[in-house]
């Protein structure tokens, strides 16, 4: 055996006695870049939260100060942001959750198995197809001359005027998220076993009283899963109220994005995230609270 | 749950509706894009291929694809070492705060990506370090990382441990086992995660809005230009262009892991 086969050989014996070892060579470089990267990134964000911006200079001050969060719930605007995005964000939630329910169950317990395929790569298609084209494809649909208005006034009905309006972006949100929705609904759909619904059927249960005792329990888990994302994506998303909404359309996303971007603001950016950080803790708190996760 | 034929129906005239929602507006897309007016409006009367044509000799875009696809590549590559070897070692080893790990590593995709994208850029602001390709990288495949890992975790949990095992009492070494095994194994796992990985990078807008600096990538061009709403015609092009580069790789990442679920962990803006 030549020198660097004995060396290997020796290496590939000490690593095999020692399993922590082999795992630490394994996970620190991963971890490490996590650490330094990604969990220093949130504590940076934290501490610039509590930075200002030289008003003179329009650098960053390093210093101590609450003046950013003390602005933001003292000044009736950013209430007025904030509700509207939480608003938004629930009704998104909600119209995606009424959408994706029934349409779910068809794919789940009525469709059958080849077109049940065929459906999921139907669902699964605009979840993966580029996300600015979605939004770019709404104002082709809703624009004044777009899709939208074009076949109203063919078909002679009254033209709607949805462009830049927050209709519109409930309508465009509602579209973007609907797939993150149906995806864990269908899970769940999938994990009721038929003989259930048959039992239940049996045991002279109507469907409306299957439904309603049977399966919603055990789909609410999926439920709240998909109303996470909507919620989520909702909340931190800036292109869709900037592209999509108008004057009246001032969400969380687009307010981090002005200070942080055009306004050279970063401090005040940063405290503007952490109140959407702590409305989707909220958020969280309040689906536990409900009993949403005890059946995962 | 016993339903008439007249409810069947309505659901399945409801599941077509929705069909056709989802993907109605992708096919407005990729219909204007061969629109030869330069205001998209229906009924399209003349058909043409120039959009393309003009986009593809677009000095801006051709950079901007250019910085996308270094960007994405760099970020692909750091994202599958660094993927794999995470889900390697939380599958492999137990220890302490395993579980926490294995949540916290989620956070990128699970956090509003405005956060993560702000996070980014506050670190690099205090950090001093002047925003380049290097922090879209670094932003890219700290989110890519997580698309491999959840990825390779899935397989690696399906996978038996005694092939391994088997492997080694025949006196395979370690790292013999690893080349021979193992990763034949993981190897369309691994492949499967990094086409998700670039298509995730090729697109992405919001984290990179924040870590981009006065550079764009294709998708900050795009929404650059659909803001200043000149070039429309063009960038229906450049969108129908990225539509099929993010739709092909994550097609067949799901055709390569078929009979996997794990291609569901593709999105995560």
């Amino acid at each position: 055996m030549s020198v660097r086969e004995v060396t290997r050989e020796r290496l590939g014996a000490a690593l095999w006695r020692r399993p922590w070892l082999r795992g630490a060579l394994i996970l620190s470089p991963p971890l490490m870049w996590f650490l330094v990267v990604y969990l220093a990134s949130l504590v940076a964000l934290l501490v610039t939260a509590f930075f200002s911006v030289n008003s003179l200079t329009g650098n960053i001050a390093y210093q101590w100060t609450w003046s950013n969060f003390s602005q933001i719930f003292t000044q009736s605007v950013y209430g007025t942001i904030i509700l509207r995005t939480v608003i938004m964000a629930v009704l998104v939630t909600v119209t995606d959750a009424v959408i994706a329910l029934p349409f779910a169950f068809f794919i789940a317990k009525i469709a059958s198995r080849r077109s049940r395929q065929a459906f999921l790569a139907l669902v699964f298609l605009p979840l993966w197809a580029s996300y600015l084209a979605r939004v770019y494809a709404w104002i082709n649909i809703l624009s004044n001359h777009g899709v939208l208005p074009s076949i109203e006034s063919h078909l002679g009905l009254p033209i709607t005027n949805l462009a830049y309006t927050n209709v519109a972006m409930w309508i465009v949100f509602s579209y973007l998220w609907l797939p993150f929705m149906i995806v864990p609904i269908y899970g769940a759909f999938e994990r009721v076993p038929d003989s259930l619904l048959e039992a239940s059927a049996d045991l002279g249960a109507g469907s409306w009283f299957t439904f309603r005792q049977i399966l919603m329990p055990m789909i609410l888990p999926g439920i709240v899963a998909g109303s996470i994302f909507t919620f989520s994506l909702t909340l931190g998303d800036f292109i869709t109220p900037l592209l999509i909404g108008g004057s009246s359309s001032n969400f969380i996303g687009n307010a981090i994005y002005d200070s942080a971007i055009n306004g050279g603001d970063l401090p005040f950016a940063a405290a503007l995230a952490f109140v959407s950080i702590a409305i989707m803790a909220v958020y969280l708190l309040l689906a536990r609270l409900a009993g949403a996760f005890d059946a995962i | 749950m016993r339903l008439s034929r007249f409810t069947r129906g309505g659901f399945a005239i409801f599941a077509a509706l929705v069909v056709t929602f989802l993907l109605g507006p992708l096919l407005v897309i990729v219909l204007f894009a061969f629109d030869k007016s330069n205001v998209q409006s229906l009924p399209i009367r003349h058909w043409t291929t120039h959009w393309f044509v003009v986009a593809f000799n677009d000095q801006a875009v051709r950079s901007s694809l250019w910085l996308s696809v270094k960007a994405g590549c760099a970020a692909t590559l750091i994202a599958l070492v660094l993927g794999t070897l995470v889900a390697f070692g939380i599958h492999r080893f137990r220890f302490f705060g395993r579980d926490t790990v294995s949540l916290m590593l989620v956070l990128p995709i699970a956090l509003p990506g405005i956060v993560t994208g702000l996070a980014l850029q506050s670190a690099f602001n205090i950090a001093h370090i002047d925003l380049s390709i290097y922090t879209i990288i670094v932003g890219h495949a700290t989110f890519c990382m997580v698309v491999v890992f959840n990825n390779v975790v899935a397989r690696l949990r399906r996978t038996s441990s005694s092939l391994i095992e088997a492997s080694s009492d025949l006196g395979a070494r370690p790292l013999q086992t690893f080349r021979l095994v193992t990763l034949p194994m993981l190897s369309t796992a691994i492949i499967a995660g990094a086409l998700l990985a670039f298509a995730l990078s090729f697109d992405e807008v919001i984290v990179t809005t924040f870590t981009a600096g006065a550079q764009n990538t294709l998708p900050l061009w795009i929404f650059g230009a659909i803001q200043r709403g000149q070039q429309l015609p063009e960038v229906n092009a450049v969108v129908v262009f990225v539509l099929i580069l993010t739709i092909v790789p994550i097609a067949y990442a799901a055709r390569i892991s078929s009979g996997e679920r794990s291609f569901g962990s593709a999105e995560s803006k």
